[in-house]
């Protein structure tokens, strides 16, 4: 055995050290690297239709607004005017709390940190850091139904 | 600094005493010396079973509605997925042979002579906890062979007179295998079992640092000085060779032949025609396959056989107090042969209940291993081979 650099010849010992290190080593990041790589939860597309079916108009209209699921998460579905409505994700952009319709200043509000948004979603005051995602709307006859955008 | 750190947790754990137990003991060396690494073989796969099991404990969902996706998701979407799981399933199997292998070793060279008594015992109960973690873990998948297995095994402890109403709806939470059942046997699986093993398997290990290895009554008699090697770092490098060939045997099975998953158990279906258990139970299903229908003074004939398995463990469990012989001559040839019968008997009937030779290639593949390894390590000269 020579060494790379000077040509000298490596002691019996040394390469024996060395070959057991690489050895040892390649073998530990045999098991490591499936081991980390398993540890890390895969992304799961979720399985949601294209289309949800959010809610009712009569059932919407009463209250002015509604919480739907929309895979995993819940969503929420506004009437803005009468017969026009608006659905958005119902996950505050601040820490994930669910937002609700304020009635009293006709926003959509999150109670856990006083975050508002617009009836565009838009974010307008508090800590929220983002609008919220909108969701398209598709009324037919009585159903709405919701879909992402 | 390392040595540092090292002189600091010295002083206060006494790192020290221990470094000198492990560097005062030593293993002796003679033609049957091999067999003294089956112990350790099969705590590798015990450690493999628990970093493996642990894993997949992050991903696996125990019920009826979502174990058998679960394992699904494990196998196709996680990342190495199906390594760990073919991994689990396959030491399991290594892990009982290893152990097995060890007993009737331990058996052959009359190791469980005073005053080695418990440690036999210790290590007789881990077998059946193993088994026990074999039997709890082959539901959990729930797939059909599993499911359907599940129902027999706990129906056959269900013929046993007075208690088997007790001890059956005991396994299953119920009168069926059911959720129930798949929640129970996972609990087992995963904290009392696990809780056990590891106190007996602690127990198991003081003793043997305790008494040491146990050197076979042959070699006792043979005159000559007894040789023998260092512990640190002759015989731990020969462990952790071996422990290396072991996970290289491992990796490749693993990889080459994934244990498969089946199909979804459905309790409404009929059994599938090919059910059968794990090869460790196969001995026990092909006897009671041959037993036909009837009674014995009053008892169910497949009762009668159950009963006499549990005699036969009771008795390989008290075996250090009925081979009295060997403990006044270092001599009991009658236990030999009980233990070539046994022996014979589970391999005969493995073999048969599969319809095919490799049980009994597998023994002699065992028994050749060792007895070659062990002629060359003696045939070596010097004192450390």
């Amino acid at each position: 055995m020579f060494d790379g650099k000077s040509g000298a010849p490596i002691p019996r010992r040394k390469f024996l050290e060395r070959f057991l290190a690489t050895t040892v080593g390649t073998l530990t990041m045999a098991v490591l690297y499936p081991v980390a790589r398993f540890l890390s939860p895969p992304h799961v597309e979720e399985d949601v239709g294209s289309r949800v079916l959010a809610g009712k108009v009569t059932e919407v209209s009463k209250e002015g607004w509604k919480i739907f699921p929309m895979g995993s998460e819940p969503g929420i579905l506004i009437e803005k005017t009468p017969g026009e409505f608006r659905a958005f994700t119902a996950v505050c952009t601040h820490l994930g709390c669910t937002v609700q319709f304020d009635k009293g200043s006709h926003r959509i509000w999150c109670a856990c940190h006083n975050g508002y948004y617009d009836l565009e979603g838009r974010n307008v005051a508090g800590p929220p850091p983002r609008p919220l995602k909108p969701f398209t709307v598709q009324v037919s006859g009585e159903d709405i139904f919701v879909s992402r955008a | 600094m390392i040595r540092k750190i090292g002189e600091w947790f010295d002083a206060r754990i006494g790192l020290g005493g221990l470094r000198h137990v492990a560097e005062e003991k030593t293993v002796p060396l003679h033609r049957h010396s091999p067999w003294y690494y089956l112990g350790g073989m099969t705590l590798f796969f015990f450690m493999i079973q628990v970093g493996t099991g642990t894993l997949l404990m992050l991903y696996y969902r125990p019920s009826a509605q979502e174990a058998y996706e679960s394992i699904q998701f494990i196998l196709t979407q996680v990342s190495f997925g199906w390594l760990i799981r073919s991994i689990h399933s396959w030491s399991a199997n290594l892990m009982i042979a290893a152990a097995l292998a060890h007993l009737f070793s331990v058996l052959f060279l009359k190791a469980y002579r005073p005053p080695r008594e418990l440690t036999w015992m210790t290590g007789f109960a881990i077998l059946i906890l193993a088994m026990g973690f074999g039997f709890s873990g082959y539901l959990l998948p729930w797939n059909k062979l599993a499911y359907f297995a599940t129902k027999v095994g706990t129906d056959i402890a269900g013929t046993v007179p007075f208690v088997g109403g007790f001890v059956v709806r005991f396994l299953r939470g119920g009168d069926h295998v059911s959720g129930s059942t798949l929640s129970r046997f996972y609990g087992w699986h995963v904290a009392i079992l696990p809780a056990l093993t590891a106190f007996l398997l602690g127990l198991h290990l003081v003793l043997v640092q305790r008494h040491g290895m146990s050197v076979p009554p042959s070699i006792e008699k043979e005159p000559g000085p007894r040789r023998s090697m260092r512990f640190m770092p002759d015989f731990l490098l020969r462990d952790l060779f071996g422990w290396t060939l072991a996970l290289g045997v491992l990796a490749a099975l693993a990889a080459l032949f994934p244990w498969e998953l089946g199909e979804k158990a459905d309790p409404f279906a009929p059994a599938p025609s090919n059910i059968r258990p794990e090869w460790y139970f196969m001995a026990m299903f092909q006897t009671l396959r041959l037993v036909p229908g009837g009674a014995l003074l009053g008892i169910e004939n497949e009762a009668v056989v159950i009963l006499a398995f549990g005699a036969i463990g009771a008795l390989g469990f008290l075996i250090p107090f009925l081979d009295r012989s060997v403990a006044r001559s270092g001599r009991s040839p009658a236990f030999t042969l009980l233990g070539v019968a046994a022996l014979a008997f589970l391999v005969g009937m493995t073999a048969w209940g599969y319809h095919a030779w490799w049980p009994v290639a597998v023994a002699f593949a065992v028994a050749a291993a060792g007895w070659l390894s062990g002629r060359a390590m003696v045939s070596k000269r010097g004192d450390t081979v």
